[in-house]
């Protein structure tokens, strides 16, 4: 009674396996690979080894995703396989083996280490083809600070320093120029400056001599 | 530039600047009238029109229109020597609020210019990058596809309105302040904060008003050799049949705009002239110096503009064999293959287009962007020497804050209200301003200008004072279109102006991500109340104009004895300060 209680158990374990993974299962995905494509004459040939890794490598995948729950080899179900290598497969939980693991989990799990299982068969992503899950693009250069912030940066220290430099010389100017005027002009000899009536002489040689504002033309300013 | 000289006691002679010598004036003229229009408006009106059709009327409005308003501005503040408020308060009291009118218009330009000056600097800040950010799209949160913006139109379009401008779809919805563009503001306000310390004298007038051609110059020698740069010149200049007569106004209006006449700017700087100073030749210079300018950059501009029609053409063809590569444009007028853009469309998103394709795009793209820095900063001077004068001469500032103190509070305020720029709708808000302030009120206080100086002011009067300042009374032809073709001239492409703009309802181009023919601008048109703020920005400026004569007549009218109604009483002949 027991052997054909356990012969119908593995009859039908296949015939669960084969329920649980077919063509277009939700859970699951399709896998298509170029080998001859991507290695040319080093091309290695497909056959029940290289299946074995693969499930291997993405039981490797899942376990790493979920933290290290146990998985096994067996949790990958394969089928539908095809000459120019593509199959599809699921991912049976540890715990229960007729369900499967969401697609999200398994899409995650693949992306995350989809390096890893593309060096596994000296693939590249377009070789190694998860239909459904498309590569990552190739992020582009990623600063730690933008360098536009860099040059924003030295470029307004530059002024800013400048404007400071501005304000404090010309203050100090100011201040030196008021300075002489406190000491009061008496000598006309004087060290250097020539004053008369207390006024500079400079003050007046810089005025536009032609246009001696005593003297104008008057009839703008009275009409008469 | 002198001090204020040691025992001065009349008004006039205290401390007023004056230029170290006659280049530093002639630099600042010049880097105040060629400004970004030069490059980026003319080159596409030329090509619209097709060459030749649009320099006739262009140099017959330089002629009859630029020349004469320049010369007059240059030579009433060289003879008045006061800012605007106090050139047009001396005339006649009545007329001050020209000089209003021209201070606000000068500040509310001032405003958005500045801001198209902090989105240059923000494109050379990010021109130091390997490779340039705007060649290429940005992922998206999956990391595995582009944006799905930047898929739809192109990587330049997307850096323009997405990671620059952060637009809103629409003008009514604001979005927040962009930080970077914040900084981007401060930055450009700083520069031109530290070039005006020290007033005018300023060693920055030599660097801004030289640089752009030596920047030109290495363009147009870069671009005739870039394969292409034939195909666009061609497109430049050959001229097409059909007359329009809208290239009338828009030479006309062009030519206005481009000489930065009625700003007051061009007052105040011929104000710290020597009395006796050649002002005609200086207008004459400054005035073909302007539009030489402008041929000659169209010339480089276009070049490359064909340099770019010619990659995306082969670009076109590798990726698809034998199709009909048509050229997409967002901003601009295409036809046959070489687009033509204007305004920030052609400085943004155009020419940085070409320059990736440029081999050594970084130098190209950072010479660019410097020069047209250099050339919107040279053109800040004029505006903000067009509100800081006019204010300092109407001793609104008490004696004991300092120049620079005040300088700087012009700065920080112009800067706090062009935050409004920096928002997600900013871009918006800056074509209504640049549309309705810049136009306008700029013709209206023209016409009022030369209608003061001829009939106010008086002919002969004018006369005598430029013959006292050049040494020659103004020949015939200043005379005749002084008093006649200048001001009809000007009244004509005011009228003509109004009526084109009041013809449709206003309408933006709004950049939309959600819109069907996206990335087509969306044609919206403005709600009520912005349409309304449009017309206060047009009307605004000018209100001063009747507002003050309405004002001065009141005082007249009812307190008699007060006749002398000025802001500066004139110099008291009598007072010899020569005699203690």
């Amino acid at each position: 009674m027991r052997c054909v209680w356990m012969v119908c158990v593995l009859c039908l374990a296949p015939a669960v396996a084969a329920i649980l993974c077919k063509p277009d299962v939700t859970d699951g995905y399709k896998v298509r690979l170029s080998i001859k494509t991507a290695l040319g004459d080093d091309a290695y040939e497909w056959s029940k080894s290289e299946l074995f890794l693969f499930r291997a490598v993405l039981a490797f995948a899942v376990q790493r995703k979920t933290n290290n729950v146990n998985y096994d080899v067996s949790n990958i179900l394969v089928c539908d396989e095809t000459e120019r290598v593509s199959f599809w497969f699921v991912v049976t939980t540890p715990d229960n083996t007729s369900e499967l693991l969401p697609k999200l989990v398994v899409e995650n799990a693949i992306r995350e280490n989809r390096h890893r299982i593309n060096s596994a068969f000296l693939l590249t992503d377009q070789t190694l083809d998860f239909v459904g899950i498309n590569p990552t693009l190739a992020a582009p250069i990623e600063y730690d600070t933008p360098p536009w912030l860099i040059v924003f940066g030295v470029v307004m220290g530059v002024v800013c320093a400048g404007i400071v430099a501005l304000l404090v010389s010309t203050f100090l100017q100011k201040k030196r120029a008021k300075k002489p005027s406190a000491d009061p002009v008496d000598d006309e000899d004087g060290s250097g400056s020539i004053a008369g009536n207390g006024i500079l002489c400079e003050s007046i040689g810089d005025k536009d001599g032609t246009y001696n504002q005593g003297f104008t033309d008057d009839d703008r300013f009275t009409k008469l | 530039m002198a001090d204020r000289e040691a025992g001065d006691t009349t008004s006039e002679a205290e401390g007023r600047p004056k230029w170290d010598n006659k280049v530093q004036y002639m630099l600042t003229c010049i880097g105040f009238a060629v400004g970004l229009g030069n490059v980026w408006r003319f080159p596409y009106l030329c090509q619209i029109y097709g060459g030749g059709a649009f320099l006739i009327p262009y140099l017959v409005a330089l002629v009859f229109e630029g020349l004469p308003l320049l010369y007059l501005e240059l030579a009433i503040g060289q003879s008045l020597r006061k800012g605007s408020i106090g050139v047009w308060n001396s005339i006649s009291p009545y007329l001050g609020g020209v000089g209003v009118a021209s201070m606000i218009v000068s500040f509310l330009v001032g405003l958005f210019y500045n801001t198209i000056l902090a989105w240059v600097l923000w494109y050379f800040f990010n021109s130091f990058q390997e490779p340039l950010p705007w060649s290429q799209c940005p992922l998206d949160d999956s990391q595995t596809s582009y944006v799905e913006e930047c898929v739809q139109g192109t990587p330049v379009n997307y850096f323009w309105y997405r990671e620059t401008l952060n637009i809103t779809p629409d003008i009514t919805s604001s979005g927040s302040l962009q930080w970077w563009l914040v900084l981007c503001l401060a930055t450009a306000w700083s520069v031109v904060y530290i070039c005006f310390i020290r007033g005018i004298e300023t060693i920055g007038v030599y660097v801004t008003a030289t640089f752009p051609y030596l920047v030109l110059t290495i363009f147009l020698v870069r671009a005739l050799t870039l394969p292409g740069a034939t195909d666009g010149l061609e497109y430049l200049f050959t001229p097409k049949v059909l007359i329009n007569p809208r290239v009338w106004l828009d030479a006309a209006t062009q030519i206005f705009f481009s000489l930065s006449l009625a700003f007051g700017g061009l007052i105040a700087f011929s104000s710290y002239n020597p009395k006796r100073n050649d002002c005609e030749r200086d207008a004459v210079l400054v005035g073909c110096i302007n539009s030489a300018t402008s041929l000659f950059a169209s010339i480089p501009i276009f070049a490359i503009l064909g340099f770019k029609a010619t990659t995306n053409n082969n670009n076109c063809f590798l990726r698809y064999t034998g199709c009909e590569c048509v050229c997409v444009c967002v901003t601009s007028v295409c036809v046959l293959r070489v687009c033509s853009a204007s305004g920030t469309g052609l400085a943004f998103i155009v020419f940085t287009e070409a320059v990736i394709e440029m081999p050594g795009s970084q130098v190209w793209a950072v010479l660019f962007f410097v020069m047209l820095f250099s050339l919107g900063l040279s053109s800040m001077f004029g505006n903000l020497e067009g509100v800081l004068t006019p204010l300092l001469d109407l001793n609104m500032v008490p004696k004991w804050i300092p120049k620079e103190l005040f300088t700087g509070v012009i700065c920080i305020v112009s800067f706090l209200v062009a935050l409004i720029f920096t928002m997600g709708s900013g871009n918006y808000w800056l074509e209504i301003f640049n549309n309705y302030v810049g136009s306008v009120p700029l013709l209206v206080i023209a016409f009022f200008e030369i209608t003061a100086v001829v009939l106010f002011y008086g002919m002969s009067r004018f006369s005598d004072d430029i013959k006292y300042m050049t040494g020659r009374r103004p020949n015939w032809f200043w005379k005749i279109c002084w008093m006649g073709i200048s001001p009809i001239m000007l009244l004509v492409v005011l009228v003509a102006y109004v009526i084109v703009q009041g013809q449709e309802h206003p309408t933006y181009p709004a950049w939309d991500p959600g819109y069907e023919q996206f990335p087509d601008s969306e044609v919206k048109s403005y709600p009520d109340w912005v349409f309304a703020i449009c017309v206060l920005l047009s009307a605004v400026p000018v209100l001063p104009i009747p507002a003050v004569a309405l004002y001065r007549l009141i005082r007249r009218l009812t307190c008699p004895d007060t006749n002398k109604l000025q802001a500066t009483p004139p110099p008291n002949p009598y007072t010899n300060s020569a005699f203690v």
